[in-house]
């Protein structure tokens, strides 16, 4: 691993504070719930920390310790990336012909 | 020189998989290019684990002997909690989603935490820096941990009740400054020779039950702006964790999120004329305020096909859905109900309020998911201004967010907050269950005003019963 320690960690943490606060700040209220899930899913980058200490176990406790980090990061991120792929994939919009047959009985049509 | 090989692809890999997660997060914020964004996310975090594989080229003296039996264990760990979180999150009912958000985000605090544990048991963060950020992490992801498995068992209705006692808050408060006041001693430890391992699970352990306690008395519509509280403490705990790993992509990814969910969480409590202090502090609907609003007016029951043949001669029509609708799974019902009048040319419109559902934009979702398409849905500041000019407001499964006691009544529990202008509309018509109160546990008045009628019974079956009526009326009219 790069070493990031010191000053430089915190400027990474203002700078990617920022960017977290405009990007949010920009998504309108419809899609709200699938970002929650969305930046839920981010997090599960948390994932790589427990690889990295699992594989450095040295002890028992080490070992258990991280193999529930991995599992739990493992979880978050999987789950995370299922639910919000499911939820963005419902959002059409009528204004431009959808370019896959469409599930849903048009009356119109009838 | 060859042995910094997988160092430096390392490097590579997750600064490109941190890149990828920032931009699909960015593409998240338009409906035309979201569904793009999270599978570039995707990419980004498959590359980030695969990459984190790379490690075992890394890994020097005590942990050697224990690499292949790690390399499984951790293969295991990623196949097993990867896949079972995958089975669930494409199962589960969309009206479940809060939930499932909840559990998803107590597992990430959890892997924050585990990983400061084995820092930690293992003494491997030393300095009073390292060890001060090892333990905040600790704290927060514990806390998160816990309150979103509380937080998940609110919401699943196994625990029912809010857990509320008297001098509840200064009990917390005590349960957490001991924690920190204990996470403060085992630095002062630290520097003096070691830390007790007793010491360290204590710490853990009070950790835990401070979450449980935090989140225990909070209930009702709070319950998503908590959710989205411990979606940022998450996030803060990981990019805390990374900063102990030395880990510039979890240290970007869990401030991004944790700065992100901050702004949602005070988006959300803004919409609900809630400060997030009061949502932590002031109890929800506890005390009963105030007698009872006199109403004036008399409740006017109608029937379902008086009000749909109406709704079919009428020129605009704005459907406020609530959670109701989604109780009584009736979304699909309605949007069959809506494309029949839209064959008369009735322009049909939807009205969100920020707080339908039981998470902020779950409405949309559950709409989407009927098939409505989303530039039909409109939230509240685009729409409510159209409502004085609109001929017919349905409502369906909503009640707080369309009372008008929100702007006038100083004792109501709901003052204050932004309501639909549905009593601005020529003609109301309200679908529901019967004549009970809202979540808030309130009289809504706008049922009681000269224009608004109605239809009680459930859901779906109202809309059937609307759609019978105007398709008889085509028939009689050929």
């Amino acid at each position: 691993m790069i070493g990031v320690g010191g000053f430089v960690g915190l400027y990474i943490f203002m700078l990617a504070a920022f960017a977290g606060w405009i990007i949010i700040g920009r998504v309108p209220a419809i899609l709200h719930t699938p970002l929650m899930s969305g930046s839920n899913f981010v997090h599960g980058i948390v994932v790589i920390g427990g690889v990295y200490v699992l594989l450095n176990a040295s002890t028992r406790t080490e070992q258990i310790i991280g193999f529930i980090a991995v599992l739990l990061g493992a979880g978050n991120a999987a789950g995370g990336f299922a639910v919000t792929d499911r939820m963005l994939a419902m959002f059409k919009t009528s204004d431009a012909p959808a370019p896959h047959p469409k599930r849903h009985h048009h009356i119109k049509e009838a | 020189m060859l042995h910094h090989v997988p160092d430096f692809l390392t490097a590579i890999i997750d600064l490109a998989a941190a890149f990828l997660l920032l931009f699909g997060l960015h593409r998240m914020s338009s409906p035309v290019t979201a569904a793009a964004g999270i599978v570039v996310a995707g990419f980004g975090m498959l590359a980030a684990i695969l990459a984190s594989f790379l490690g075992i080229f890394d890994v020097s003296g005590t942990g050697r002997h224990l690499l292949f039996e790690n390399i499984g264990l951790a293969v295991l760990a990623i196949a097993l909690g990867g896949g079972i979180a995958w089975y669930a999150g494409r199962k589960v009912a969309m009206t479940a989603m809060p939930q499932m958000v909840a559990i998803y985000n107590g597992m990430g605090g959890g892997a924050a935490g585990a990983i400061a544990a084995v820092e930690l048991f293992g003494a491997h963060a030393s300095g009073a820096t390292a060890l001060t950020v090892t333990l905040l992490g600790a704290l927060i992801g514990a806390i998160s941990f816990s309150g979103s498995l509380i937080a998940w068992s609110k919401l699943q209705e196994v625990l029912k009740e809010p857990l509320r006692f008297p001098g509840q808050h200064v009990v917390n408060l005590i349960a957490f400054v001991v924690t920190a006041l204990l996470g403060i001693y085992l630095i002062v430890l630290a520097a003096h020779g070691g830390m007790p391992q007793s010491l360290i699970v204590l710490f853990f352990g009070l950790a835990v039950v401070t979450g449980i306690m935090i989140t225990l008395p909070i209930g009702g519509a709070d319950m998503p702006v908590i959710i989205s509280i411990y979606n940022a403490l998450t996030g803060l705990a990981v990019g805390l964790e990374g900063y102990v790993l030395g880990n510039p992509a979890l240290m970007i990814a869990g401030m991004v999120v944790g700065a992100a969910g901050l702004m949602l969480t005070l988006m959300m409590a803004k919409a609900m004329n809630r400060s997030v202090a009061n949502v932590f502090f002031a109890n929800y609907g506890a005390a009963p305020k105030g007698p009872a609003t006199k109403m004036v007016g008399s409740l006017k029951p109608t029937e379902a096909s008086d009000a749909a043949v109406f709704m079919r001669y009428a020129k605009t029509v704005i459907v406020v859905p609530g959670y109701g609708l989604a109780a009584a799974q009736a979304q699909q019902k309605l949007w069959e109900f809506v494309q029949l009048l839209q064959s008369y040319k009735v322009n049909v419109k939807f009205a969100i309020h920020p707080v339908a559902g039981r998470m902020p934009g779950q409405m949309d979702v559950l709409l989407a998911e009927a098939g409505v398409p989303y530039n039909l849905i409109f939230q509240l500041d685009q729409i409510n201004d159209v409502f004085a000019t609109t001929d017919v407001a349905l409502v369906i499964g909503a009640n707080d967010v369309v009372n008008p006691a929100a702007r006038t009544d100083k004792a109501s529990p709901i003052f204050g907050m932004p309501i639909l202008n549905v009593d601005k509309t020529k003609q109301i018509y309200v679908i529901k269950r019967g004549t009970g109160k809202g979540y808030s546990g309130i009289q809504n008045e706008l049922f009681y005003e000269k224009n608004c009628n109605m239809v009680y019974g459930d859901a779906a079956a109202v809309l059937t019963k609307m759609i019978e009526a105007v398709r008889g009326l085509g028939k009689a009219a050929a």
